[in-house]
């Protein structure tokens, strides 16, 4: 990319801008398969801390409260404006064609299978992934890490493994506590904009077109977001290097590789769970 | 005012504390109210931030090449992200409303017409809005919140330069005019990358599905309220973030954070509000 980048600027069109911009997208490349390298093998690391489990767990309560709890006013808020935002949108195509009894189907469908899940992914991975990055990140460049493996205390399941197991379970229990709140929202919009009461929505949500199937494809969703926002925001942090500025670097890393890894495993999730 | 972007020795310990411990010896009660509070001033000073921006756009002085460098730095660099993400989301948008749409009319004549219509309403730009928020919006607060702990916030000070004029006002321009313009393309992009979905897993085809009939003046008019809304508040939102920024080089990390977070909110908040207002002065 900076190979590019000065490439161009020199406007430089001969054989060495060209190699330089081969180069880069190589580069880029190697990068990214050196990021998933690594989040493999974090994977496989912290896999093999569970049987049999080896986690420290004062430290995964206090993670589950920090990243969990915590987090519960900022989904409830997204959850609420989310479900609302659904009906707006749905409430164009239910006047037109008139079907007031589908509106909770329609806002329904794209809330539990998709837009819930990833709303809150991309919330929780700005508030707690990164939030992690920042954490994980500050004790590497102060070297709190090898203080760790001095006393002969495995940071990997000291530190990471608590971690990572919070917020895939976060993320499982705020997209359901989204659902609900979402669907929450949708009705009470729908009966101050559209004039549909929350009994109609409701019925339209159990009349048999939405199944526990559609819930379920949502949430497994969810935990594959889960692991990506986990792998990505323990990997970032742990290969934090360059003292302090290198910290916000890794912060913004982890940001943008949870958005582009959930948008992207999204979409094969779907693929690969159908109708 | 000034304690916004420069906390003096008192607030920054008392900020510190407050992120410890959050108000431990408050009761119930009085949790709920230092965090009413707390808002409260957060909101003040969001305030002013914008609305010296604003001030500063009609009277500020004019830097030569600050506005060009932010264009490049918010706008091109975000033009692959964006473009890959938009595209993904394309396709399953697509996908999920072709699997919606089997269950209950098998007709997909309709399909491409009504994707676009969302797309142009509000799936480009407020998702579109979400992306930049997380590349853009943590980009500004940790570069300016670098700037906040290194002291060149207080140097620029000096030199009788507000940082908002400085550095808020050439970002708020950049991203104005950026989002705008990367919201078109990445809607684009879904766009088409929806209608080879439709093509290869429902057999529609693209002649089909290259249907504008349903897009109107009041979705387009919508989708653009959006962008111009959402470029404005990634800066404000993300460079209030980053100068509010305390405690060292780990708050830099916590400025990040906190800067993507409220960013995303921003969105979505505005986006009910220009979503609700849409539908009613363009109904239908």
């Amino acid at each position: 990319m900076a190979a590019n980048t000065s490439a161009s600027a020199d406007g430089d069109k001969g054989p060495g801008a060209l190699r330089s911009f081969l180069g880069g997208i190589g580069a880029s490349f190697l990068e990214i398969a050196e990021t998933a390298g690594g989040m493999t093998i974090l994977l496989a690391r912290v896999v093999s801390r569970m049987f049999p489990p080896r986690i420290d767990s004062r430290e995964l309560l206090k993670n589950l409260f920090k990243m969990g709890v915590k987090s519960l006013p900022i989904v409830a808020i997204t959850a609420l404006f989310t479900g609302a935002i659904m009906v707006i949108q749905a409430a164009t195509i239910v006047k037109r064609y008139g079907a007031e009894g589908l509106l909770g189907w329609g806002a329904g469908f794209g809330t539990l299978r998709e837009i819930a899940p990833l709303l809150t992914a991309l919330m929780i991975s700005g508030r707690v992934g990164a939030n992690n990055t920042a954490e994980l990140g500050t004790m590497v460049v102060t070297e709190q890490l090898d203080a760790l493996r001095v006393l002969a205390i495995d940071p990997i399941s000291f530190l990471i493994a608590p971690r990572f197991i919070s917020i895939v379970s976060t993320l499982f229990m705020m997209t359901l506590f989204a659902d609900a709140l979402a669907l929450f929202g949708a009705a009470y919009t729908g009966e101050a904009l559209l004039g549909v009461s929350p009994t109609t929505f409701y019925n339209g949500l159990t009349s048999g077109l939405l199944g526990f199937g559609d819930v379920a494809t949502g949430l497994v969703k969810s935990v594959v977001f889960g692991l990506v926002i986990g792998l990505a925001s323990c990997h970032f942090g742990l290969a934090t290097t360059g003292g302090a500025p290198g910290v916000g670097r890794a912060v913004n890393s982890t940001v943008m590789a949870s958005a582009a890894g959930v948008f992207v495993l999204d979409y094969l999730t779907s693929f690969a769970l159908g109708g | 005012m000034s304690n916004v972007a420069a906390p003096g020795p008192e607030s920054q310990r008392h900020s510190h504390e407050t992120i410890e411990h959050p108000y431990e010896d408050l009761g119930a009660v009085g949790m709920l109210g230092a965090a009413a509070i707390d808002l409260m001033v957060g909101g003040r000073e969001l305030y002013s931030v914008f609305v010296r921006t604003l001030y500063y756009v009609a009277r500020g002085k004019r830097e030569k090449g600050a506005l060009a460098r932010q264009m490049y730095e918010i706008g091109n660099r975000s033009l692959l992200f964006l473009s890959v993400t938009m595209g993904f989301l394309g396709m399953i948008l697509v996908y999920q409303a072709g699997l919606q749409a089997k269950r209950v009319v098998p007709d997909y004549t309709l399909l491409g017409a009504t994707y676009l219509e969302l797309l142009v309403r509000d799936f480009a730009a407020s998702l579109g809005a979400l992306m930049l928020a997380t590349r853009v919006g943590a980009g500004i607060a940790a570069e300016i919140g670098s700037m906040v702990v290194t002291e060149q916030i207080d140097a620029l000070r000096m030199c009788a330069a507000d940082p908002i004029d400085f550095l808020i006002k050439p970002r708020f321009l950049a991203s104005i005019v950026m989002t705008m313009v990367l919201v078109i393309f990445a809607g684009t992009v879904a766009f088409v990358a929806g209608a080879f979905t439709a093509y290869f897993a429902f057999d529609v085809p693209l002649q089909t599905f290259f249907n504008y009939q349903l897009v109107d003046f009041g979705d387009l008019a919508v989708g653009l309220t959006k962008c111009l809304a959402y470029g404005a508040a990634i800066p404000i939102v993300s460079g209030y973030c980053g100068l509010s920024t305390f405690g060292g080089s780990e708050g830099v990390g916590w400025a990040t954070t906190r800067a993507v977070v409220n960013t995303s909110l921003a969105i979505i908040i505005l986006n009910f509000f220009i979503s609700g207002a849409g539908f009613l002065i363009f109904p239908g």
